[in-house]
């Protein structure tokens, strides 16, 4: 099956250095993503989600640091130094960031923001670059291309910039894409046609896609598995459909819950779940949700649940999971 | 896109409006500085007629030469010559004040020109390098070094740059200067350890902001997209961050050109230089108040162009604020995060 694989994630951290002390961003997570899969990451907003998909890439802030396992296509990531690291950023993992009005640079037109990784990593001329940038531009659905590649990035909308971001991603055709928080930013009609956009040509080019999102309904309906992350560290991984209709974690449930689907909410709205996420730089011993959990004893206070199977392709970290039945009670 | 006629309307009447704002920044600093002159006590009469004069005969030569009308119509009577292009004659020299300005502005110029180069020249790659290393030792070693050349005044680092350069190494002439009819070579050599006892005071200055801005862009989403393309960290900088950043630098140094133009009055003093600088000392001194108000109107017309050239050049840099005066003053007002600017937008 380790063929299958190719990222594995074994007992991340990633802290960031801060005024307020070391942020515990990335807590100890682990998970594995597979060769063509699409895997969803959910959480609320402050989990962790950007900063462990940072730490994947190896874009770390200044002042931070990493430890673990980080395993892309069987090379140990952690142990690259910034040349190496160059060589894959683009041609083996590309990023897709949450908001396009500030991801593509204000000041470069989209022609050379699409062609100067080709022109780096695959040495093409610039005719063929240009050429290149043009079926990429066609593939994600920008209408009229040649005139798209000579304007800036503000003469576009919102979701026309978002199209080239991702154009921009797939320039040297990566093995994983990671998108975070794609549509996040994007008009509501329009996130849909993004998130179907970037679950078609994960299917087509048979790439892997780690899909950011702190809407479940978002992520399960575009991802085959999902990861639900709270404050640093995974409440919940498994199959996308078991995780949407039978969530075992307590958080996961209440996340379905306060999300009721992505017509409705734009933006992560956990009114439903009273409290807040704990302080990043000194969190709490035991399970991170317990000061938040309906369910939550005196061990859950103490005692850091471990990750543990609960179903087929289906793990949770609870000592007290969510029955399915009642699951379903508390369901949309 | 629709260049249209609303657009064009738009930009024509921006442009009738800064030249308006112009006008008055000129007419208010040159009224300013007539009423100063006029309130101040003594007059050129008693610098022409010297100590032993008569207060009868003072007054006298106050009326011929026109000081005993009322202020109002004496400035009135000098903005009327002046919007011509007449500043008047000095009654000192008895040149005229535009001729005095015109033959000193070479030698200004170039000092001020060169001195921005070589504060630029210096003070970029030192920002870029504290920047792309911000709060390391190399960082904190060169704020720490910037700083120093700013609390030293030009009164100071002009003896110790003569000291070393011309006396020690005998590099530089000391003091004087040669024209550039007399060769470039020459003309250069006495410019440079002015030009720089000017340069090194905005130095600092220019790393300070440049290295902020540059910091603020690094940490933009659109710097991190590019690396996670496989860019290596300079051409980032170069290509992506270092233009959105460049605008308070710009903004600093177009004033600090137009203080060097108006006259590094210190530098030429110490220097020997006939510039600009030197003519205002001099007619201060001597009260010669028909040279001192040329020139400040000359410095204020100077200070205001170069604002509009600044203006303009925004565009240049970013082009989110071409052909949308409205946005510069975005730019004007912008500290460190880049805006993006709604404008018409391509929507599909
Ligand atoms: N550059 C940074 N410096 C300090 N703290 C950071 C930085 N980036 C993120 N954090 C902190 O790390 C935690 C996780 O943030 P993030 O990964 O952005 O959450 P998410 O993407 O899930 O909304 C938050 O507490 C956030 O404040
Ligand atoms: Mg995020």
């Amino acid at each position: 099956m380790s063929e299958g694989l190719l990222l594995e994630v074994e007992n991340l951290h990633a802290y960031i250095g801060s005024p307020r002390g070391v942020v515990k961003a990335v807590d100890g997570v682990s998970f594995t993503l597979g060769r063509g899969e699409a895997l969803g990451i959910v959480g609320e907003s402050g989990s962790g989600k950007s900063v462990m998909a940072r730490a994947v890439m190896g874009l770390m802030p200044p002042r931070s640091g990493r430890t673990g396992t980080l395993r892309f296509d069987g090379r140990d990531l952690l142990g690259l130094g910034r040349k190496q690291l160059e060589q894959i950023w683009g041609t083996q993992i590309a990023m897709v960031f949450q908001d396009p009005g500030r991801s593509l640079s204000p000041v470069v037109r989209v022609e050379r923001q699409l062609t100067e990784g080709m022109r780096r990593h695959l040495g093409v001329s610039k005719s063929e670059a240009s050429s290149r940038a043009l079926r990429l531009l066609n593939e994600v659905g920008v209408p009229d291309p040649e005139r798209r590649l000579r304007a800036y990035p503000h003469e576009l909308s919102g979701g026309m910039r978002q199209r080239v971001m991702i154009a921009v991603a797939l320039a040297c055709e990566p093995e994983l894409l990671i998108a975070d928080e794609p549509t996040t930013a994007l008009d509501v009609t329009i996130q849909r046609q993004v998130l179907d956009l970037l679950r078609r040509i994960q299917r087509e080019r048979r790439m892997s896609l780690m899909l950011i999102s702190h809407d479940l309904h978002v992520v399960a309906g575009q991802t085959d598995r999902v990861a639900v992350m709270y404050a640093g560290r995974m409440a919940e991984t498994g199959a996308s459909r078991t995780v949407f209709d039978h969530p075992r974690h307590r958080y996961s449930n209440a996340l379905l819950a306060a999300t009721p689907s992505i017509e409705h909410v734009r933006h992560a709205s956990l009114n439903v779940i009273p409290g807040a996420l704990p302080s990043p730089t000194d969190p709490p011993e035991g399970c991170r949700f317990a000061a938040r959990c309906t369910a939550a004893t005196v061990e859950c206070t103490t005692t850091q649940p471990p990750m543990a199977p609960i179903g087929i392709d289906h793990e949770v970290a609870c000592f007290h999971p969510v029955h399915e039945k009642e699951g379903e009670l508390v369901g949309r | 896109m629709c260049a249209s006629n609303t657009g064009q309307a738009a930009v024509l009447r921006s442009a009738l409006r800064k030249i308006g704002y112009a006008a008055l920044v000129v007419l208010v600093v040159t009224f300013g500085v007539s009423l100063m002159l006029s309130l101040a006590p003594g007059s050129v009469a008693e610098t022409i007629l010297g100590e032993n004069a008569t207060p009868e005969n003072v007054a006298l030569l106050n009326k011929e030469l026109g000081y005993d009308r009322p202020f109002i119509v004496q400035y009135l009577d000098w903005l009327s010559h002046a919007v011509r292009g007449d500043l008047g004659v000095s009654p000192i020299t008895h040149l005229p004040v535009t001729e005095a300005i015109l033959q000193r502005l070479p030698v200004t110029l170039e000092l001020a020109v060169l001195a921005l180069v070589l504060s630029l020249v210096i003070a970029v790659p030192l920002a870029i390098v504290s920047a792309a290393r911000a709060g390391s030792a190399l960082d904190r070693g060169i704020s720490a070094a910037t700083s120093v050349f700013l609390s030293v005044p030009a009164f100071v680092a002009g003896p110790v740059l003569i000291y070393f350069f011309a006396v020690q190494l005998r590099v530089f002439p000391a003091l004087g200067w040669v024209p550039i009819e007399d060769g470039l070579g020459a003309n250069l050599a006495a410019a440079f350890l002015p030009a720089l006892a000017a340069a090194l005071v905005e130095i600092a200055a220019f790393h300070r902001v440049l290295r902020a801005d540059l910091i603020g862009t690094l940490r933009e989403d659109f710097v991190a997209a590019a690396r996670a393309k496989g860019l290596s960290p300079s051409y980032v900088m170069f290509r992506h961050a270092f233009r959105p950043s460049s605008f308070s630098l710009l903004t600093i140094s177009a004033l600090s050109l137009a203080r060097l133009i108006g006259g590094t009055i210190i530098v030429e003093t110490l220097f020997v230089l006939p510039g600009i600088g030197q003519l205002i000392a001099n007619a201060v001194l001597q009260r010669d108040v028909v040279t001192v108000q040329g020139v400040v109107a000359f410095i204020a017309v100077t200070f205001v162009v170069v604002n509009m050239i600044v203006d303009v050049s925004y565009g240049l840099i970013d082009p989110r604020l071409r052909r949308a005066p409205a946005a510069r003053k975005i730019a004007r007002g912008r500290s460190r995060t880049v805006k993006p600017v709604q404008k018409k937008e391509l929507t599909a």
